[in-house]
């Protein structure tokens, strides 16, 4: 799995290519605290090269969540592909993290 | 009486060749030149060896009488296989198959499923058949084996002839031979392969006469006659033991291996996934405990069903666990994003994952477990449903693109019998020119390498001695290419450099010599019995390249798992005008014979060579040569024009 990320003017956008699983998983969230310790707390994950994801990716979406909303901002997703789609209706966790289409659209509202 | 002078003279080849290939390796060999004389006496005693097997075959000749009438009620399926053929071609056999006088079912075996067909089997009342759903586009097809198993699952006759798209049965083929099965211990009747579109002198060296007569025949003897692949009449019940029995070999290999793999699996999983939570050590540990019981109750010899169904529900409930553990971590977190800010989370509060929802996440498809490939690999592997099959129970073997002999050899070694009934019972077409006639062969000699590379016959448990040389004898002459090559390098060699791989062509040569030739052409002319063998004799030299190119791309592929380069052998002829460059290594090696011999002349004129030794080589080049001039025919054949030929319908006088 391989993470990017670049900072853009109201918040970073971090992409997550390859499959989000049990190895990947403490890596995504090592990466995002470190974004955040960079000074980004509105985290976009962009989730569209993502084409699978298992409970401990799940785990990591939420603990970088919670990281994010620790430095008192937020994380959002965008462009969930089908099986990731899946596994957060499944765990009513798209209640938590909605997705948006896009990373621009993720906080055009605020 | 026959059998008398066949013995007699086989006795004559082995002490004759015995004598001559002892005296070559212990008093012949010129060990200054060792580099020709090594590999000309080691081609030699290939021959020797060669010639021994086949006096062996002819040795118990066995001439059956015809076989008893069957039981009115024995059902019989007739498969017709095709793949791309031309429909006429396909529907003139299946008509034909469906006049076959014993009550019987006739299918037509589709692997190109073309509607067209489909439509014109329906038409006409044919059974047809196509590929089940289980063989996804994923799983291997194993072509024309796969298509009879595919066929075996969706049909119950008790017998099963199986005929190529071209070839056409006579309306008694089955009142001729499924008498042999009131023998319970009856397998596989073989009838010959005879081509109606080959004229008298054969160009293209496609009739078999000795294979499909004295060779299948000395077979029969010794319990060996094979399945050649069509023209033949199987009995169910031997190919789905075949079957089961195969499924439960390749089962528990496969378990045995992925044991075997498992340790290392676990040890590098551990290594390369950062184990941060010392659950997944956890869920590590609790695979290789379970991969542990299981080696020991496979050593056991528990069943491999329960065996593999425990080591998988203590895998998922590792699973199960790690999943949870996932889950109410990614619960706290958010109790502790709730505490943070009440009102983000709103009145429905801290949303909870559901039981079955952690189910499906620990499923075999989502499992974390997944993460770790080798791991999963091995647990994927650890089953008994065959996954990477399309049918668990495949009757026919597929070890080899020629499932045949591989299917008759395993047949055989379960203690069925054959029997091979010479009587030519159906009509095929033979390829018209040499293009299609090289992929032939070509694929042919693989099939055979393969066999002998993956289940070498002579180590073959439940096999006889006798049968077991008997397919070794086949493979034998596949590897008669090599030896060819040394053939014509040796009068190349001495025509050119004078260099002689023998210390001397005295009398000692030619009183050992001449006598084991003489002998050896005598056991195939008497053997024989008058069968015209010269054109077998040619091809099996010359085309020495098809042979090599078999043996390296068959090892390569068992070995190495490469492909084969495998293609179907097209029944219609190839356009084209004659491709000459097909036999490029031919016409070079029969253009340095040529070269040769006049520079031997030369030198002989001027003295530098001495005359024995030259009239010898020369002779020897000449053979060659004549042997060689085969392909010239063979490229210039422009196919089969009936009205010289032999009529078509003649059956065969050498008959029961």
């Amino acid at each position: 799995m391989e993470f990017s990320h670049e900072v853009k003017e109201s918040y970073a956008e971090v992409k997550a290519n390859g499959r989000l699983n049990m190895v990947s998983a403490p890596k995504l969230r090592e990466f995002v605290t470190d974004v955040i310790a960079a000074g980004s707390n509105r985290i976009v994950v962009n989730l569209e090269n993502t084409a699978f994801m298992d409970s401990s990716g799940l785990g990591a979406l939420i603990g970088c969540l919670k990281a994010a909303r620790q430095a008192g901002g937020d994380l959002r997703i965008a462009a969930v592909q089908p099986q990731v789609k899946m596994v957060l209706q499944l765990t009513s966790m798209d209640k938590v993290l909605t997705s948006y289409t896009s990373a621009d659209e993720a906080f055009s509202n605020d | 009486m026959t059998r008398f002078w066949t013995r007699l003279v086989v006795v004559l080849t082995v002490i004759t060749g015995v004598n001559y290939i002892a005296w070559r390796w212990a008093a012949s060999l010129n060990w200054d030149a060792w580099w020709i004389a090594l590999p000309l006496v080691i081609a030699e005693t290939y021959s020797l060896i060669d010639v021994m097997l086949f006096g062996m075959t002819v040795w118990k000749l066995k001439i059956r009488k015809g076989a008893p009438p069957p039981p009115a009620d024995t059902t019989v399926d007739v498969f017709i296989t095709t793949y791309n053929e031309d429909l006429d071609m396909v529907m003139t056999t299946a008509l034909a198959a469906q006049k076959i006088r014993h009550p019987h079912s006739t299918w037509i075996l589709d692997d190109g499923a073309r509607p067209e067909l489909k439509a014109l089997a329906e038409e006409h009342g044919l059974g047809y058949v196509t590929r089940s759903e289980d063989w996804t586009s994923n799983l291997p097809r194993h072509a024309k084996a796969g298509n009879l198993n595919n066929a075996l699952m969706q049909t119950d006759g008790e017998f099963l002839l199986i005929l190529d798209a071209d070839q056409i049965p006579e309306p008694d083929i089955l009142e001729k031979t499924l008498g042999y099965f009131n023998n319970r211990r009856v397998a596989l009747v073989q009838t010959p392969q005879y081509f109606s579109n080959v004229p008298a002198d054969d160009p293209l060296g496609s009739q078999a006469p000795l294979f499909y007569g004295p060779i299948q025949q000395g077979k029969d003897g010794w319990n060996a006659a094979f399945f050649c692949g069509s023209n033949a009449i199987l009995r169910r019940e031997a190919l789905m033991q075949l079957g089961l029995v195969g499924y439960v070999k390749e089962t528990e290999k496969s378990i045995r291996r992925a044991l075997a793999a498992s340790r290392s699996a676990i040890k590098q999983a551990r290594k390369s996934a950062d184990m941060e939570t010392p659950l997944v050590a956890q869920v590590l540990d609790e695979v290789e405990a379970a991969t542990r019981e299981a080696q020991q109750e496979l050593d056991a010899g528990q069943p491999l069903g329960e065996i593999t169904y425990r080591v998988r529900r203590r895998v998922d409930a590792a699973v199960q666990t790690l999943v949870m553990a996932d889950v109410e971590a990614l619960q706290a977190d958010l109790e502790e994003i709730a505490a943070m800010e009440l009102a983000h989370v709103g009145e429905s509060g801290v949303p909870v994952v559901a039981d079955d929802a952690v189910q499906r996440m620990s499923a075999r498809d989502w499992s974390p477990l997944g993460a770790l490939e080798s791991v999963q690999a091995v647990l994927d592997a650890l089953s008994v449903e065959r996954n990477d099959e399309a049918q668990p129970v495949m009757p026919l073997a597929t070890i080899s693109v020629t499932e045949d002999m591989a299917t008759a050899m395993r047949m055989h070694a379960m203690g069925w019998e054959s029997v091979y009934h010479h009587e030519v019972l159906a009509y095929g077409l033979a390829p018209e020119d040499l293009k299609t006639m090289l992929t032939q062969r070509l694929r042919w000699a693989q099939g055979t390498i393969q066999v002998l590379l993956r289940e070498n016959p002579l180590v073959q448990k439940g096999l006889k001695l006798g049968q077991r040389l008997m397919y070794f004898a086949t493979m034998w002459t596949y590897l008669s290419g090599y030896a060819a090559v040394i053939y014509f390098a040796a009068p190349i060699i001495y025509l050119l450099l004078g260099i002689l791989p023998v210390t001397s062509l005295s009398w000692d040569f030619f009183v050992r010599f001449i006598p084991f030739m003489v002998v050896n052409q005598l056991l195939f002319a008497v053997a024989g019995r008058g069968i015209p063998t010269w054109r077998g004799q040619q091809y099996s030299l010359a085309l020495f390249p098809t042979w090599i190119k078999a043996c390296s791309t068959a090892a390569r592929n068992v070995w190495f798992g490469r492909p084969l380069g495998f293609a179907v052998t097209p029944k219609a002829r190839q356009s084209g005008g004659p491709s000459w460059s097909l036999i490029r290594p031919q016409i070079v090696v029969s253009a340095l014979l040529a070269v040769a011999a006049v520079v031997g002349l030369i030198r002989l004129a001027t003295g530098l060579a001495e005359p024995l030794g030259t009239l010898v080589n020369v002779a020897w080049v000449i053979f060659d040569l004549v042997v060689m001039s085969i392909l010239v025919r063979a490229v210039l054949y422009k196919g089969y024009e009936p009205a010289t030929g032999p009529a078509a319908t003649e059956r065969n006088a050498d008959g029961v």
